[in-house]
């Protein structure tokens, strides 16, 4: 059962699995074992970048595409959802209306780019994709009149949803039974089935043929898969993923502006995330978003501490600053990718 | 037999096809032409269009080096945006020490204050490329996934670096007193420091020209571009001109971060990495490796966006983007794509 709910794909390793367990199961009773409007709003925020962590090494570690326009297919499905909230009114139809047209425009999109450039190198994507992504960034702030520009839009989600709805008067376990309770359960659940759905995509056929063309594209080419074609619907799945992550992440926050979605910082967050857990494995997409985001909440405490400690010291000190946290993720990301290029995934197989 | 039979016959290129060769030469003035008709005011177009050309110009310095090492070493550096916040920072502490020659209002003094500092930032990026390249690019040659991963870690590290020796802040300092204000011709004001980039991209577009073209080092470049194994073959310490170009390269992208930290009078960090937008479109408008094509490139980006900055503001960099569409719609490769013997 539980095999075939991970489509066949074992952790492989004693460590792993326990450190994936414990994720679960630390995600799935987040709001019980972790009280606290910021450990939950951290727990939600970890299972939507797992699932776009995910979407991502779909892309990065089965296929080998670089693309720099993760985060745009991100704010497009988050901008879905949020303008059909704000036009159509705090309604379940309007949820499912934005999520469904911010995938399908996010699809779209991602074709186009497939069209144009999947044919060259991998190099040439890249850049493309980063320029697109850039202008998607401008154009958005810019528009105020449909996207609230840079301030962004905040929105009333349906009531069962918000913190104001109560399931239960009396406190369970010491927590309020509440909306957010609810929508938190609601991003974990969607957040587990895309990413189990994501898991049976690379290891159906189709992601065998992804990871053939990583490995020798010209050589899959040769056998008779066409590579642009496998690459090109890559390209648009991942993009639909990150749409629905998105959607996700528009309606626990209940807000949705260029800087929580569309900026370029969030983009190179998830490059970390999917190097530093491993690419080329799914698993990796959760280690890595784990450790990032809880890195992201406490490495800038554990460097406070140790700048106070080191106070007198000029440079040194300013190099420990909280501020830096990222120059020390940085720093990881590039020896990782020197000498363990599977990530910790890679390193907890022993491969 | 008649002569005829064995009569060379040399193949004269038609019309049409010397047209299509050169066709990449006439897009700047046709562009100029379009938004003199869009603007319609012959003053505001001469000022746009100077703006147009500086920025261009500016942008030019900072693509060329990319383009050149891309060229050379198939290496893309997606970290090249770092070294030209790196530069402006270098450049703007000169121009802060020297506070005394800015403010006044001698020219001599003013432009020996810009050279320095952008003396100064050429040493210091061209230095930290040194690095760069044997810690960053040297172990991932020809794996281009990690290239262009690796490099980006190499941005992100270098900013914080930035930060740690700089403080997070912007900075912000006043131009030369000589290069502030602007005059005014046939009824347009333009930009002295505009002015002034155009000439300092022209004569770097003309030297690397003659550079590549007429020297010796100029030649080994090329030829690496093309076949850089024959080029080892024949016993020429390739690797040791890759690392050269690379740091004049770096240089290179330093003087443009000066240049345009001096344009904006403000520099952050974080400035490099949007520049780096217009930059990885210059280049793929032109064509990855060609310098040529890279200059046109540059105008046209600078052009465009200052007509479209004033036609319609909120498409200016949206309109870069289609540019590049219709572009590699015409020439998939660039307007001159660089021609490998492999």
């Amino acid at each position: 059962m539980i095999v075939k709910l991970l489509s066949g794909d074992r952790p492989r390793s004693k460590m792993l699995s326990a450190v994936l367990l414990l994720i679960l199961f630390g995600l799935l009773f987040a709001p019980f074992l972790f009280p606290g409007t910021r450990s939950l709003d951290t727990a939600a925020r970890i299972c939507i970048f797992i699932v776009l962590v995910a979407s991502y090494d779909l892309l990065l570690g089965y296929t080998g595409v670089v693309s720099f326009a993760h985060t745009m297919f991100f704010g497009i499905g988050a901008y879905g959802t949020a303008i059909a909230l704000v036009n159509m009114g705090a309604s379940y139809s309007a949820i499912a209306l934005g999520t469904v047209c911010g995938a399908l425009v996010a699809g779209a999109f991602a074709f186009m780019i497939a069209l144009f450039s999947l044919r060259v190198k991998a190099i040439f994507f890249a850049m493309m994709t980063l320029a697109v992504a850039s202008a998607f960034l401008v154009l958005v702030s810019q528009l105020s009149g449909f996207t609230g520009g840079e301030d962004g839009l905040s929105y009333r989600i349906p009531r069962e949803m918000t913190p104001a709805f109560k399931l239960v008067k009396e406190k369970v376990l010491g927590v309020r039974l509440n909306g957010k309770l609810i929508t938190y359960y609601v991003v974990f659940f969607s957040s587990l089935c895309l990413f189990l759905v994501l898991l049976r995509m690379v290891n159906s056929p189709f992601g065998r043929v992804l990871q053939a063309i990583r490995e020798n594209a010209f050589r899959a080419e040769a056998i008779g898969y066409k590579v642009v074609r496998y690459r090109s619907v890559a390209t648009i799945l991942s993009a639909v993923m990150a749409a629905l992550a998105g959607s996700l992440m528009a309606l626990w926050l209940r807000y949705t502006g260029p800087a929580t979605t569309l900026s370029m910082d969030i983009m190179v967050d998830i490059l970390l995330m999917v190097v530093i857990g491993g690419m080329g494995s799914m698993y990796g997409a959760v280690i890595g978003a784990v450790l990032f985001l809880l890195t992201q909440s406490y490495l800038q405490n554990l460097l406070g501490l140790l700048q106070e400690s080191l106070g007198s010291l000029p440079i040194v000190s300013e190099v420990v600053s909280p501020e830096r946290w990222l120059l020390w993720l940085g720093m990881l990301f590039i020896c990782s990718i020197y000498w363990f290029p599977k990530g910790i995934v890679g390193r907890l197989r022993g491969t | 037999m008649s002569n005829s039979l064995i009569k060379p016959r040399i193949e004269r290129p038609s019309l049409s096809q010397i047209i299509e060769a050169k066709a990449p030469l006439f897009l700047v003035p046709v562009l100029m032409l379009i938004g003199l008709l869009a603007i319609g005011s012959g003053s505001t177009w001469l000022t746009l269009t100077a703006a147009g050309l500086a920025m261009g110009m500016m942008i030019f310095i900072m693509a060329s080096g990319l383009t050149v090492i891309f060229g050379l070493m198939d290496v893309i550096n997606f970290g090249h945006g770092a070294f030209i916040s790196l530069g402006a920072f270098a450049g703007f502490t000169i121009l802060g020490l020297l506070g005394g020659w800015i403010e006044s209002p001698s020219i001599a003094l003013n432009l020996g204050a810009v050279l320095l500092a952008v003396a100064f930032a050429m040493l210091v990026t061209g230095l930290a490329g040194y690095g760069f390249e044997r810690l960053i690019v040297k172990p991932v040659y020809g794996q281009h996934l990690k290239q262009i991963l690796v490099t980006m870690g190499g941005l992100v590290v270098t900013q914080q670096l930035i930060y740690v020796i700089w403080g997070p802040d912007e900075i912000v300092l006043a131009r030369p007193a000589a290069f502030q204000g602007s005059f005014v011709v046939l009824g347009a004001a333009i930009e002295k420091y505009r002015v002034l980039a155009i000439v300092i991209g022209l004569a770097l577009f003309v030297a690397m020209r003659l550079v590549l073209n007429r020297t010796r080092i100029g030649l080994l470049v090329r030829a690496g571009v093309q076949n850089g194994e024959m080029v080892e073959a024949l016993g020429y310490p390739i690797k040791k001109l890759f690392l050269a170009v690379f740091m004049v390269g770096c240089a290179l992208a330093g003087l443009g971060g000066v240049m345009w930290g001096m344009y904006q009078e403000t520099i952050s960090a974080h400035m490099g990495a949007e520049v780096m937008i217009s930059v990885f479109i210059v280049v793929i408008i032109g064509g990855l490796g060609s310098i040529e094509g890279c200059f046109i490139g540059a105008m046209l980006v600078g052009l465009l966006t200052n007509y479209t900055g004033f036609l319609i503001p909120k498409l200016a960099l949206v309109s870069t983007i289609l540019l590049m569409g219709a572009v590699l719609m015409w020439r998939p490769q660039g307007l001159y794509p660089v021609v490998k013997a492999h």
